[in-house]
């Protein structure tokens, strides 16, 4: 008899932060695919903080995915609007155009 | 293995499959439209976990807002996907076996017998609802980071327009101060050229 237990829900969470690390490999010259795993790995964190709630029965731990997931909010607001700053100056998001600081 | 463990590991099958196509699909948009996917997904996930309240916020905050942003963003921009692309199969292998070393060292870990929470005693009694709960946390023991999540907020969206905001580019504002102290000898400018003779 295979029931529910937190490590279901931690493994999951878990796989999903390696598959967000592995995209971050993968999309090194995509900016925008880069910050959608940054939101995957987000969601693995928020994962690991509602199930230790629900299992230890305190309500703590959701009230900070609510803070998480308004903090991403305005990340990912900010980070859209930097991207298209970006992409209004240089005509490009490639991560390899944006060596101009480079000394 | 009961109803609940089949709906699990039905909907984190769904789950790990959208998150890798958000990782290896070809085109931005699809990837921004498997990441919706995986919100919804993981909304059914919370809901098992009794977190109503953040099943719902989830996927009206993520799925209705956040990633309607990033398809907006990734339809406006002119993507070269072929350039962007490059080094995807160099890294690939690289990437997969830390990856898979990540899974496996985290899975032995929270796996052990060790790592166990008991199921705790405590029941939700009925009629209790989730938001109630929640709500009544956060303008008790949280109502200072509560403000603050709004402060954040506001920030995030003053910076977002500063950020975009481009002004007026052909105003014609005039400055009295200048236009007092102005002489003849700036404006016109007399030349003297010598009569043409045929």
């Amino acid at each position: 008899m295979l029931t529910l237990s937190l490590s279901h829900f931690l493994i999951l969470g878990a796989i999903l932060f390696a598959i967000a690390v592995v995209g971050i490999f993968l999309n090194r010259k995509n900016l925008i695919v880069l910050l959608m795993a940054i939101e995957l790995m987000l969601l693995a964190v928020n994962m690991n903080f509602v199930a230790f709630s629900h299992f230890l029965g305190d309500l703590s731990g959701q009230v900070f995915v609510f803070f998480i997931l308004a903090v991403a909010a305005a990340e990912a607001a900010i980070g859209l609007a930097i991207l298209i700053v970006l992409f209004r100056n240089l005509k490009s998001i490639h991560v390899d155009d944006l060596g101009s600081l480079k000394g | 293995m009961d109803f609940q463990t089949a709906v699990f590991f039905f909907l984190s099958a769904i789950l790990v499959f959208a998150a890798l196509r958000v990782i290896t699909a070809r085109n931005p948009v699809y990837a921004a439209l498997h990441l919706m996917l995986a919100f919804f997904t993981t909304g059914g996930l919370w809901l098992m976990l009794q977190a109503e309240f953040l099943a719902i916020a989830l996927i009206v905050v993520y799925v209705g807002a956040v990633m309607v942003l990033f398809l907006f963003v990734v339809m406006m921009l002119d993507i070269n996907i072929d350039r962007i692309r490059e080094g995807f199969w160099r890294y690939l292998p690289l990437g997969a076996v830390l990856g898979l070393v990540m899974v496996l060292e985290m899975g032995l870990v929270l796996g052990s017998k060790y790592f166990q929470v008991p199921i705790s005693e405590v029941v939700v009694p009925a009629g209790v609802s989730n938001t109630k709960e929640i709500g009544a946390l956060l303008v008790t023991d949280y109502v200072f980071p509560f403000e603050l999540a709004a402060v954040i907020l506001l920030v995030g969206m003053i910076a977002a327009v500063v950020l975009t905001f481009r002004g007026r580019k052909a105003s014609k504002i005039s400055n009295p101060n200048t236009q007092v102290f102005v002489k003849a000898k700036d404006r016109v400018r007399v030349l003297q050229m010598p009569v043409e003779k045929d």
